[in-house]
Protein backbone atom coordinates (compact mmCIF):
# COMPACT_ATOMS: atom_id res chain seq x y z
CA UNK A 1 0.00 0.00 0.00
CA UNK A 2 1.49 3.54 -0.80
CA UNK A 3 0.32 6.71 1.14
CA UNK A 4 -0.61 7.56 -2.71
CA UNK A 5 -3.62 5.90 -2.85
CA UNK A 6 -6.90 6.83 -1.23
CA UNK A 7 -7.33 5.86 2.44
CA UNK A 8 -10.76 3.94 1.53
CA UNK A 9 -11.25 2.83 -1.84
CA UNK A 10 -14.40 1.44 -2.92
CA UNK A 11 -13.83 -2.07 -3.65
CA UNK A 12 -10.71 -2.65 -1.29
CA UNK A 13 -9.26 -6.12 -2.02
CA UNK A 14 -8.34 -6.59 1.67
CA UNK A 15 -12.33 -6.90 2.67
CA UNK A 16 -12.47 -10.01 0.99
CA UNK A 17 -9.34 -11.54 3.15
CA UNK A 18 -11.43 -12.80 6.09
CA UNK A 19 -14.03 -14.14 3.93
CA UNK A 20 -11.97 -16.32 1.64
CA UNK A 21 -9.52 -17.76 4.06
CA UNK A 22 -13.03 -18.27 6.38
CA UNK A 23 -13.82 -20.32 3.37
CA UNK A 24 -10.92 -21.82 2.75
CA UNK A 25 -9.89 -23.39 6.05
CA UNK A 26 -14.02 -24.40 6.02
CA UNK A 27 -13.52 -26.14 2.51
CA UNK A 28 -9.92 -27.84 4.11
CA UNK A 29 -11.41 -29.59 7.63
CA UNK A 30 -14.85 -30.35 6.08
CA UNK A 31 -12.56 -32.06 2.53
CA UNK A 32 -10.17 -33.49 4.75
CA UNK A 33 -12.75 -35.06 7.18
CA UNK A 34 -10.88 -33.26 10.05
CA UNK A 35 -14.23 -32.46 12.06
CA UNK A 36 -17.39 -34.01 12.39
CA UNK A 37 -19.19 -32.85 9.22
CA UNK A 38 -22.41 -33.87 10.43
CA UNK A 39 -21.86 -30.41 12.84
CA UNK A 40 -19.51 -28.63 10.35
CA UNK A 41 -20.95 -29.78 7.01
CA UNK A 42 -19.36 -28.79 3.81
CA UNK A 43 -20.10 -25.68 1.96
CA UNK A 44 -20.90 -27.61 -1.46
CA UNK A 45 -23.55 -29.11 0.86
CA UNK A 46 -24.57 -25.51 1.79
CA UNK A 47 -24.65 -24.87 -1.92
CA UNK A 48 -26.59 -27.57 -2.70
CA UNK A 49 -29.63 -26.98 -0.12
CA UNK A 50 -29.95 -23.88 -1.58
CA UNK A 51 -30.12 -24.25 -4.92
CA UNK A 52 -33.01 -27.46 -4.31
CA UNK A 53 -34.68 -24.84 -1.78
CA UNK A 54 -34.75 -22.01 -4.24
CA UNK A 55 -36.34 -24.50 -6.44
CA UNK A 56 -39.31 -25.20 -3.76
CA UNK A 57 -42.03 -22.83 -4.15
CA UNK A 58 -42.40 -23.43 -0.38
CA UNK A 59 -39.35 -21.47 0.05
CA UNK A 60 -40.61 -18.68 -1.66
CA UNK A 61 -44.20 -19.14 0.33
CA UNK A 62 -41.60 -18.59 3.58
CA UNK A 63 -40.13 -15.30 2.72
CA UNK A 64 -43.10 -13.63 1.53
CA UNK A 65 -45.19 -14.92 4.96
CA UNK A 66 -42.11 -13.44 6.48
CA UNK A 67 -41.92 -10.15 4.66
CA UNK A 68 -45.53 -9.88 5.27
CA UNK A 69 -45.57 -10.17 8.48
CA UNK A 70 -42.70 -7.90 8.93
CA UNK A 71 -44.10 -4.97 6.71
CA UNK A 72 -47.48 -5.45 8.10
CA UNK A 73 -45.84 -4.97 11.51
CA UNK A 74 -43.85 -2.77 10.92
CA UNK A 75 -46.30 0.14 9.11
CA UNK A 76 -48.88 -0.21 11.95
CA UNK A 77 -46.16 0.16 14.62
CA UNK A 78 -44.40 3.05 12.44
CA UNK A 79 -47.67 5.22 12.08
CA UNK A 80 -48.94 4.61 15.84
CA UNK A 81 -45.57 5.45 16.50
CA UNK A 82 -44.60 8.69 14.92
CA UNK A 83 -48.43 9.50 16.27
CA UNK A 84 -47.59 8.70 20.13
CA UNK A 85 -44.28 10.98 19.16
CA UNK A 86 -45.69 13.75 17.85
CA UNK A 87 -48.70 14.06 20.43
CA UNK A 88 -46.32 13.10 23.59
CA UNK A 89 -43.72 16.03 22.02
CA UNK A 90 -46.37 18.72 21.25
CA UNK A 91 -48.94 18.48 23.84
CA UNK A 92 -47.32 18.60 27.96
CA UNK A 93 -50.73 16.81 29.22
CA UNK A 94 -50.38 13.88 27.29
CA UNK A 95 -46.64 13.89 28.34
CA UNK A 96 -47.78 13.81 31.94
CA UNK A 97 -50.65 11.54 30.80
CA UNK A 98 -49.05 8.96 28.77
CA UNK A 99 -45.13 9.59 28.96
CA UNK A 100 -45.02 7.51 32.40
CA UNK A 101 -47.06 4.58 31.22
CA UNK A 102 -44.73 4.63 28.12
CA UNK A 103 -41.68 4.42 30.16
CA UNK A 104 -42.20 2.00 31.77
CA UNK A 105 -43.82 -0.42 29.86
CA UNK A 106 -40.90 0.14 27.71
CA UNK A 107 -38.71 -1.34 30.01
CA UNK A 108 -40.54 -4.65 29.78
CA UNK A 109 -38.08 -6.63 27.45
CA UNK A 110 -39.39 -6.85 24.20
CA UNK A 111 -39.25 -10.97 24.38
CA UNK A 112 -41.39 -11.01 27.64
CA UNK A 113 -44.89 -9.70 26.02
CA UNK A 114 -44.65 -13.07 23.64
CA UNK A 115 -45.69 -15.61 26.12
CA UNK A 116 -48.99 -13.31 27.13
CA UNK A 117 -49.54 -12.39 22.92
CA UNK A 118 -49.38 -15.92 22.24
CA UNK A 119 -51.85 -16.98 24.68
CA UNK A 120 -54.29 -13.95 24.52
CA UNK A 121 -53.78 -13.89 20.57
CA UNK A 122 -52.70 -17.42 19.46
CA UNK A 123 -49.98 -18.02 17.92
CA UNK A 124 -50.85 -17.26 14.02
CA UNK A 125 -50.26 -14.40 12.12
CA UNK A 126 -52.26 -11.98 14.33
CA UNK A 127 -49.93 -11.77 17.29
CA UNK A 128 -46.60 -12.10 15.25
CA UNK A 129 -47.98 -8.68 13.33
CA UNK A 130 -48.92 -7.30 17.00
CA UNK A 131 -45.30 -8.26 18.13
CA UNK A 132 -43.64 -6.84 15.30
CA UNK A 133 -45.43 -3.64 15.18
CA UNK A 134 -44.96 -3.69 19.02
CA UNK A 135 -41.11 -3.57 18.60
CA UNK A 136 -41.27 -0.99 15.87
CA UNK A 137 -43.35 1.28 17.73
CA UNK A 138 -41.07 1.88 21.09
CA UNK A 139 -38.00 3.50 18.65
CA UNK A 140 -40.26 5.11 16.01
CA UNK A 141 -41.71 6.80 19.01
CA UNK A 142 -38.78 8.02 21.28
CA UNK A 143 -36.99 9.12 18.06
CA UNK A 144 -39.93 10.74 16.60
CA UNK A 145 -40.06 12.41 20.65
CA UNK A 146 -37.34 13.74 20.00
CA UNK A 147 -37.42 15.22 16.70
CA UNK A 148 -40.26 16.87 17.86
CA UNK A 149 -38.50 18.54 20.68
CA UNK A 150 -35.56 19.26 18.80
CA UNK A 151 -38.38 21.89 16.70
CA UNK A 152 -36.69 24.94 17.27
CA UNK A 153 -38.13 27.61 18.74
CA UNK A 154 -37.60 30.58 16.60
CA UNK A 155 -39.89 28.08 13.36
CA UNK A 156 -42.47 27.62 15.83
CA UNK A 157 -43.16 31.38 16.70
CA UNK A 158 -42.89 32.17 13.27
CA UNK A 159 -45.87 29.53 12.62
CA UNK A 160 -47.85 31.41 15.62
CA UNK A 161 -47.44 34.17 13.74
CA UNK A 162 -48.63 32.79 10.40
CA UNK A 163 -51.34 31.68 12.19
CA UNK A 164 -51.13 27.76 11.16
CA UNK A 165 -53.61 25.51 11.80
CA UNK A 166 -53.25 22.53 13.99
CA UNK A 167 -52.53 20.40 10.40
CA UNK A 168 -50.28 23.09 9.13
CA UNK A 169 -48.06 22.97 12.39
CA UNK A 170 -47.91 18.91 11.78
CA UNK A 171 -47.28 19.17 8.32
CA UNK A 172 -45.39 22.33 7.16
CA UNK A 173 -43.80 22.57 10.58
CA UNK A 174 -42.94 19.38 12.73
CA UNK A 175 -42.40 16.61 9.89
CA UNK A 176 -40.29 18.81 7.92
CA UNK A 177 -38.34 19.54 11.33
CA UNK A 178 -38.16 16.27 12.43
CA UNK A 179 -38.07 14.05 9.58
CA UNK A 180 -34.18 13.09 9.92
CA UNK A 181 -34.83 11.52 13.69
CA UNK A 182 -38.37 10.37 12.39
CA UNK A 183 -36.14 8.66 9.92
CA UNK A 184 -33.06 7.07 11.85
CA UNK A 185 -36.48 6.15 13.64
CA UNK A 186 -37.96 4.32 10.75
CA UNK A 187 -34.44 2.69 10.27
CA UNK A 188 -34.22 1.71 13.50
CA UNK A 189 -37.73 0.09 13.60
CA UNK A 190 -36.97 -1.65 10.72
CA UNK A 191 -34.05 -3.82 12.16
CA UNK A 192 -36.40 -3.93 15.25
CA UNK A 193 -39.10 -5.64 12.88
CA UNK A 194 -37.00 -7.72 11.02
CA UNK A 195 -35.43 -9.13 14.28
CA UNK A 196 -38.95 -9.22 15.95
CA UNK A 197 -40.10 -11.04 12.62
CA UNK A 198 -37.26 -13.70 12.97
CA UNK A 199 -38.60 -14.02 16.99
CA UNK A 200 -41.68 -13.99 16.88
CA UNK A 201 -41.30 -17.18 14.28
CA UNK A 202 -39.01 -18.99 16.55
CA UNK A 203 -41.06 -18.79 19.97
CA UNK A 204 -44.35 -18.95 17.87
CA UNK A 205 -44.00 -21.90 16.33
CA UNK A 206 -46.89 -22.84 14.08
CA UNK A 207 -46.52 -25.15 11.16
CA UNK A 208 -46.95 -22.02 8.86
CA UNK A 209 -44.62 -20.95 6.29
CA UNK A 210 -41.66 -18.20 7.42
CA UNK A 211 -38.24 -18.12 6.77
CA UNK A 212 -37.80 -18.45 10.99
CA UNK A 213 -39.43 -21.65 10.41
CA UNK A 214 -37.43 -22.75 7.48
CA UNK A 215 -34.59 -22.63 10.22
CA UNK A 216 -36.07 -24.02 12.94
CA UNK A 217 -37.15 -27.04 10.36
CA UNK A 218 -33.31 -27.40 10.26
CA UNK A 219 -32.57 -27.66 13.79
CA UNK A 220 -34.86 -30.21 14.25
CA UNK A 221 -34.06 -32.18 11.29
CA UNK A 222 -30.49 -31.39 12.00
CA UNK A 223 -29.62 -30.57 8.92
CA UNK A 224 -27.17 -27.46 9.43
CA UNK A 225 -27.17 -26.74 5.63
CA UNK A 226 -30.60 -25.77 6.28
CA UNK A 227 -29.91 -23.43 8.87
CA UNK A 228 -26.88 -22.11 7.15
CA UNK A 229 -29.33 -21.28 4.11
CA UNK A 230 -32.21 -19.41 6.53
CA UNK A 231 -29.26 -17.56 8.06
CA UNK A 232 -28.23 -16.44 4.27
CA UNK A 233 -31.64 -15.70 3.42
CA UNK A 234 -32.25 -13.56 6.43
CA UNK A 235 -29.22 -11.88 6.57
CA UNK A 236 -29.53 -11.07 2.71
CA UNK A 237 -33.25 -9.97 3.73
CA UNK A 238 -31.95 -7.54 6.77
CA UNK A 239 -29.25 -5.72 4.47
CA UNK A 240 -31.88 -5.26 1.70
CA UNK A 241 -34.26 -3.46 4.04
CA UNK A 242 -30.85 -1.68 5.55
CA UNK A 243 -29.95 -0.20 2.05
CA UNK A 244 -33.68 0.56 0.51
CA UNK A 245 -34.15 2.63 4.10
CA UNK A 246 -30.51 4.38 3.83
CA UNK A 247 -31.76 4.88 0.02
CA UNK A 248 -35.22 6.49 1.22
CA UNK A 249 -33.34 8.50 3.88
CA UNK A 250 -31.12 10.08 1.57
CA UNK A 251 -34.10 10.62 -1.41
CA UNK A 252 -36.77 12.40 1.35
CA UNK A 253 -33.29 14.38 2.97
CA UNK A 254 -32.19 15.29 -0.10
CA UNK A 255 -34.80 18.88 0.13
CA UNK A 256 -32.48 20.17 3.15
CA UNK A 257 -29.49 21.86 2.70
CA UNK A 258 -26.30 19.90 3.21
CA UNK A 259 -24.90 20.97 6.54
CA UNK A 260 -21.01 21.63 4.90
CA UNK B 1 -46.99 26.21 54.08
CA UNK B 2 -48.76 22.94 52.27
CA UNK B 3 -51.67 24.68 51.06
CA UNK B 4 -49.06 26.67 48.18
CA UNK B 5 -49.00 22.91 47.15
CA UNK B 6 -52.16 22.04 47.21
CA UNK B 7 -53.41 25.57 45.38
CA UNK B 8 -51.14 24.40 42.57
CA UNK B 9 -52.86 21.14 42.41
CA UNK B 10 -56.68 22.42 42.39
CA UNK B 11 -55.88 25.54 40.32
CA UNK B 12 -53.12 24.53 37.57
CA UNK B 13 -53.12 27.20 35.80
CA UNK B 14 -51.97 29.40 38.90
CA UNK B 15 -47.71 29.19 39.14
CA UNK B 16 -45.65 29.89 41.86
CA UNK B 17 -42.89 30.64 41.04
CA UNK B 18 -41.74 33.99 42.31
CA UNK B 19 -43.27 34.49 45.63
CA UNK B 20 -42.53 37.99 47.43
CA UNK B 21 -40.73 36.67 50.14
CA UNK B 22 -37.08 36.04 50.72
CA UNK B 23 -34.48 34.02 52.79
CA UNK B 24 -35.86 30.76 53.81
CA UNK B 25 -39.38 30.80 53.29
CA UNK B 26 -38.77 31.37 49.66
CA UNK B 27 -37.15 28.19 49.73
CA UNK B 28 -39.53 26.84 51.72
CA UNK B 29 -42.27 28.03 49.36
CA UNK B 30 -40.07 27.06 46.15
CA UNK B 31 -39.72 23.82 47.25
CA UNK B 32 -43.32 23.29 47.91
CA UNK B 33 -44.26 24.21 44.91
CA UNK B 34 -41.16 21.92 43.65
CA UNK B 35 -43.20 18.81 45.55
CA UNK B 36 -46.62 20.10 44.87
CA UNK B 37 -45.45 20.11 40.88
CA UNK B 38 -44.34 16.80 41.59
CA UNK B 39 -47.29 15.27 42.89
CA UNK B 40 -49.41 17.00 40.25
CA UNK B 41 -47.02 14.88 37.76
CA UNK B 42 -47.29 11.78 39.56
CA UNK B 43 -50.98 12.00 39.94
CA UNK B 44 -51.78 12.40 36.23
CA UNK B 45 -48.96 9.59 35.50
CA UNK B 46 -51.09 6.89 37.27
CA UNK B 47 -54.70 8.15 35.56
CA UNK B 48 -53.61 5.89 32.68
CA UNK B 49 -52.34 3.10 34.56
CA UNK B 50 -55.50 3.34 36.53
CA UNK B 51 -58.08 3.16 33.59
CA UNK B 52 -55.99 0.01 31.85
CA UNK B 53 -55.92 -1.29 35.55
CA UNK B 54 -59.76 -0.87 35.46
CA UNK B 55 -60.34 -2.13 32.04
CA UNK B 56 -58.48 -4.97 32.56
CA UNK B 57 -60.51 -5.80 36.02
CA UNK B 58 -63.67 -4.83 34.04
CA UNK B 59 -62.59 -7.58 31.53
CA UNK B 60 -61.37 -10.33 34.08
CA UNK B 61 -65.07 -9.34 35.89
CA UNK B 62 -66.85 -9.46 32.86
CA UNK B 63 -65.35 -12.64 31.57
CA UNK B 64 -64.96 -11.09 28.08
CA UNK B 65 -61.57 -13.13 27.97
CA UNK B 66 -61.80 -16.20 29.65
CA UNK B 67 -59.88 -16.46 32.43
CA UNK B 68 -58.03 -19.32 32.00
CA UNK B 69 -56.52 -16.87 29.03
CA UNK B 70 -56.60 -13.34 31.15
CA UNK B 71 -56.94 -13.82 35.10
CA UNK B 72 -58.05 -11.28 37.15
CA UNK B 73 -55.55 -8.49 38.55
CA UNK B 74 -56.82 -9.80 41.93
CA UNK B 75 -55.34 -13.18 40.95
CA UNK B 76 -52.54 -11.86 39.34
CA UNK B 77 -51.57 -9.84 42.70
CA UNK B 78 -52.22 -12.83 44.37
CA UNK B 79 -49.54 -14.96 42.55
CA UNK B 80 -47.39 -12.54 42.80
CA UNK B 81 -47.04 -12.49 46.46
CA UNK B 82 -47.26 -16.27 46.41
CA UNK B 83 -43.98 -15.79 44.69
CA UNK B 84 -42.36 -13.15 46.38
CA UNK B 85 -43.06 -14.95 49.80
CA UNK B 86 -42.18 -18.51 48.62
CA UNK B 87 -38.42 -16.65 47.25
CA UNK B 88 -39.07 -19.07 44.40
CA UNK B 89 -38.59 -16.53 41.63
CA UNK B 90 -34.85 -14.89 43.48
CA UNK B 91 -32.74 -17.99 42.10
CA UNK B 92 -34.37 -17.26 38.59
CA UNK B 93 -33.36 -13.60 38.54
CA UNK B 94 -30.26 -14.21 39.60
CA UNK B 95 -29.72 -16.58 36.98
CA UNK B 96 -30.93 -14.13 34.11
CA UNK B 97 -28.32 -11.85 36.00
CA UNK B 98 -25.52 -13.72 36.16
CA UNK B 99 -25.75 -14.47 32.19
CA UNK B 100 -25.79 -10.50 31.69
CA UNK B 101 -22.98 -10.15 34.06
CA UNK B 102 -20.51 -12.40 32.09
CA UNK B 103 -21.86 -11.68 28.20
CA UNK B 104 -21.09 -8.23 29.00
CA UNK B 105 -17.68 -8.77 30.16
CA UNK B 106 -16.71 -11.22 27.65
CA UNK B 107 -19.03 -9.47 24.78
CA UNK B 108 -18.37 -5.98 25.41
CA UNK B 109 -14.54 -7.20 25.79
CA UNK B 110 -15.02 -8.45 22.32
CA UNK B 111 -16.75 -5.67 21.11
CA UNK B 112 -14.21 -2.95 22.64
CA UNK B 113 -11.38 -4.60 21.83
CA UNK B 114 -12.56 -4.69 18.25
CA UNK B 115 -14.26 -1.45 17.94
CA UNK B 116 -10.84 0.32 19.11
CA UNK B 117 -8.68 -1.71 17.06
CA UNK B 118 -10.54 -1.24 13.74
CA UNK B 119 -11.13 2.81 14.97
CA UNK B 120 -7.43 3.09 15.44
CA UNK B 121 -6.07 1.30 12.64
CA UNK B 122 -7.32 1.65 8.93
CA UNK B 123 -5.63 -2.07 7.78
CA UNK B 124 -6.94 -3.88 10.75
CA UNK B 125 -10.88 -1.41 9.89
CA UNK B 126 -10.09 -2.90 5.99
CA UNK B 127 -9.28 -6.48 6.79
CA UNK B 128 -12.24 -7.11 9.54
CA UNK B 129 -15.19 -4.41 9.17
CA UNK B 130 -16.46 -5.42 5.98
CA UNK B 131 -17.03 -9.03 6.89
CA UNK B 132 -18.22 -7.85 10.83
CA UNK B 133 -20.62 -5.67 8.90
CA UNK B 134 -22.00 -8.31 6.66
CA UNK B 135 -22.35 -11.24 9.62
CA UNK B 136 -23.97 -7.94 11.84
CA UNK B 137 -26.91 -8.08 8.82
CA UNK B 138 -28.19 -11.68 10.58
CA UNK B 139 -30.22 -10.14 13.35
CA UNK B 140 -28.60 -12.19 17.04
CA UNK B 141 -31.23 -14.26 17.42
CA UNK B 142 -30.91 -16.09 14.13
CA UNK B 143 -28.17 -17.09 15.00
CA UNK B 144 -29.27 -19.08 17.92
CA UNK B 145 -30.23 -21.81 16.17
CA UNK B 146 -26.70 -22.50 14.39
CA UNK B 147 -24.96 -21.60 17.81
CA UNK B 148 -27.49 -24.67 19.45
CA UNK B 149 -26.01 -27.09 16.84
CA UNK B 150 -22.32 -25.96 17.82
CA UNK B 151 -22.98 -24.91 21.79
CA UNK B 152 -26.07 -27.11 22.59
CA UNK B 153 -28.47 -25.67 24.89
CA UNK B 154 -26.56 -25.53 27.96
CA UNK B 155 -24.97 -22.73 29.42
CA UNK B 156 -22.24 -21.93 27.09
CA UNK B 157 -25.22 -21.38 24.03
CA UNK B 158 -26.67 -18.46 26.26
CA UNK B 159 -23.39 -16.74 26.78
CA UNK B 160 -22.36 -17.09 23.67
CA UNK B 161 -25.81 -15.25 22.60
CA UNK B 162 -25.85 -12.71 24.32
CA UNK B 163 -21.85 -12.02 24.44
CA UNK B 164 -22.45 -11.84 20.33
CA UNK B 165 -25.82 -9.49 21.10
CA UNK B 166 -23.72 -7.46 23.19
CA UNK B 167 -20.83 -6.98 20.75
CA UNK B 168 -21.73 -6.38 17.52
CA UNK B 169 -23.70 -2.75 19.25
CA UNK B 170 -20.81 -2.04 21.00
CA UNK B 171 -18.28 -2.51 18.64
CA UNK B 172 -19.89 -0.52 15.73
CA UNK B 173 -20.60 2.68 18.71
CA UNK B 174 -16.67 2.37 19.19
CA UNK B 175 -16.22 2.93 15.87
CA UNK B 176 -18.51 5.17 15.34
CA UNK B 177 -17.09 7.51 18.46
CA UNK B 178 -13.36 7.18 17.29
CA UNK B 179 -14.33 7.91 13.76
CA UNK B 180 -16.13 11.44 15.07
CA UNK B 181 -13.27 12.63 16.62
CA UNK B 182 -12.58 15.78 15.33
CA UNK B 183 -9.95 16.36 13.36
CA UNK B 184 -8.97 19.39 15.03
CA UNK B 185 -8.27 17.57 18.21
CA UNK B 186 -5.93 15.23 16.32
CA UNK B 187 -4.19 18.07 14.58
CA UNK B 188 -3.74 19.90 17.77
CA UNK B 189 -2.26 16.47 19.36
CA UNK B 190 0.19 16.47 16.16
CA UNK B 191 1.41 19.41 16.97
CA UNK B 192 1.93 19.41 20.15
CA UNK B 193 3.97 16.35 19.12
CA UNK B 194 1.61 13.80 21.42
CA UNK B 195 3.40 10.22 21.61
CA UNK B 196 0.94 7.59 20.47
CA UNK B 197 -0.16 6.82 24.14
CA UNK B 198 -0.12 10.39 24.55
CA UNK B 199 -2.99 10.69 21.75
CA UNK B 200 -5.00 7.64 23.25
CA UNK B 201 -4.59 9.24 26.73
CA UNK B 202 -5.47 12.63 26.36
CA UNK B 203 -7.66 12.67 22.57
CA UNK B 204 -9.14 9.36 21.95
CA UNK B 205 -10.10 8.48 25.44
CA UNK B 206 -11.94 10.96 26.68
CA UNK B 207 -13.49 11.98 23.22
CA UNK B 208 -14.80 8.44 23.30
CA UNK B 209 -16.27 8.73 26.46
CA UNK B 210 -19.76 9.21 25.62
CA UNK B 211 -19.60 6.57 23.14
CA UNK B 212 -18.44 3.84 25.47
CA UNK B 213 -21.48 5.23 27.47
CA UNK B 214 -24.07 4.55 24.77
CA UNK B 215 -21.94 1.48 23.63
CA UNK B 216 -22.68 0.32 27.37
CA UNK B 217 -26.30 0.86 27.32
CA UNK B 218 -26.29 -0.66 24.08
CA UNK B 219 -25.26 -3.47 25.22
CA UNK B 220 -27.06 -3.91 28.73
CA UNK B 221 -30.20 -3.15 26.81
CA UNK B 222 -29.57 -6.00 23.61
CA UNK B 223 -28.28 -8.54 26.70
CA UNK B 224 -31.40 -7.79 28.82
CA UNK B 225 -33.50 -8.34 25.12
CA UNK B 226 -31.43 -11.44 24.25
CA UNK B 227 -31.23 -13.35 27.57
CA UNK B 228 -35.59 -13.54 27.98
CA UNK B 229 -35.20 -14.63 24.27
CA UNK B 230 -32.91 -17.31 24.77
CA UNK B 231 -34.04 -18.68 28.08
CA UNK B 232 -37.73 -18.82 26.16
CA UNK B 233 -36.48 -20.73 23.83
CA UNK B 234 -34.75 -23.09 25.63
CA UNK B 235 -32.97 -23.09 29.07
CA UNK B 236 -33.61 -24.56 32.42
CA UNK B 237 -33.63 -21.64 34.87
CA UNK B 238 -33.93 -17.82 34.29
CA UNK B 239 -36.72 -15.74 34.12
CA UNK B 240 -36.78 -16.35 30.73
CA UNK B 241 -37.63 -19.84 31.57
CA UNK B 242 -39.88 -19.27 34.66
CA UNK B 243 -42.24 -17.40 31.92
CA UNK B 244 -42.32 -20.28 29.01
CA UNK B 245 -42.67 -23.05 31.81
CA UNK B 246 -45.22 -21.01 33.34
CA UNK B 247 -47.17 -20.46 29.85
CA UNK B 248 -46.75 -24.15 29.33
CA UNK B 249 -48.64 -25.38 32.71
CA UNK B 250 -51.25 -22.69 31.67
CA UNK B 251 -50.34 -20.47 35.07
CA UNK B 252 -50.79 -16.98 32.93
CA UNK B 253 -51.03 -15.18 36.07
CA UNK B 254 -47.14 -16.36 36.57
CA UNK B 255 -46.49 -15.15 32.93
CA UNK B 256 -47.96 -11.58 33.64
CA UNK B 257 -46.05 -11.83 37.17
CA UNK B 258 -42.88 -12.54 35.32
CA UNK B 259 -43.32 -9.78 32.80
CA UNK B 260 -43.32 -7.96 35.94
CA UNK B 261 -40.73 -8.75 37.53
CA UNK B 262 -38.82 -8.14 34.25
CA UNK B 263 -40.00 -5.07 33.87
CA UNK B 264 -38.74 -3.93 37.02
CA UNK B 265 -35.63 -4.80 36.37
CA UNK B 266 -35.71 -3.47 33.15
CA UNK B 267 -36.02 0.02 35.28
CA UNK B 268 -33.32 -0.75 37.90
CA UNK B 269 -30.90 -1.60 35.05
CA UNK B 270 -32.13 2.00 33.43
CA UNK B 271 -31.98 3.69 37.13
CA UNK B 272 -28.22 2.17 37.41
CA UNK B 273 -27.09 3.54 33.73
CA UNK B 274 -28.51 6.69 34.53
CA UNK B 275 -26.55 6.56 37.96
CA UNK B 276 -23.36 5.70 36.31
CA UNK B 277 -23.82 8.06 33.78
CA UNK B 278 -24.30 11.24 35.62
CA UNK B 279 -21.01 11.45 37.31
CA UNK B 280 -18.87 10.55 34.40
CA UNK B 281 -19.59 12.92 32.10
CA UNK B 282 -20.19 16.00 34.00
CA UNK B 283 -17.29 17.08 33.27
CA UNK B 284 -18.23 17.99 29.76
CA UNK B 285 -21.01 20.16 30.33
CA UNK B 286 -18.03 22.70 31.57
CA UNK B 287 -17.49 23.91 27.96
CA UNK B 288 -21.31 24.94 27.73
Amino acid sequence: MTTSSPPEARWDLRAFALPALILLAWSAVTWLQLVDTKVIVPPWKVIDTALSELGRSDFYMGVVMSLWRDLAGFSLGAVAGIALGVLLGVSSLAALLIGPTFHTLRQISLFAWLPLLGAVAGSGNLSKIIFVAFSTFYPVVLATLAGVQGVSQAHAEVARVYGFTHSQIFWRLILPSASPQILSGIKLGLIYAWLATIGAEFLLYDFSNGLGMIVIRGRSAFRVELILFGLLAIGLIGYGFNRLAEAAERRLLRWRAPAC
Amino acid sequence: MSASAHDSQVFPGITLNTPPWSGTSRHLADACATLGRLLRVALVGLVLPALLLGLWWLTAQRAWIAPQILPSPAFVWESLCIVLDSGELWPHIGHSARRVGWSLLLGGGAGLVLGFGMGLSSTLRAYLLPTLRALAQVPVIGWIPLLIIFAGIEEPLKLWAVSLAVAVPVMLTMLDGIANISTTLLEVGRVYCFSPVQILRRIVLPATLPSLFSALRQGVMQAWLTVIFVELLSASDGLGFFMAYSRSLGQIDMVIVSMAVIGAVGILIEVLLRLIERPLQSWRRAAF
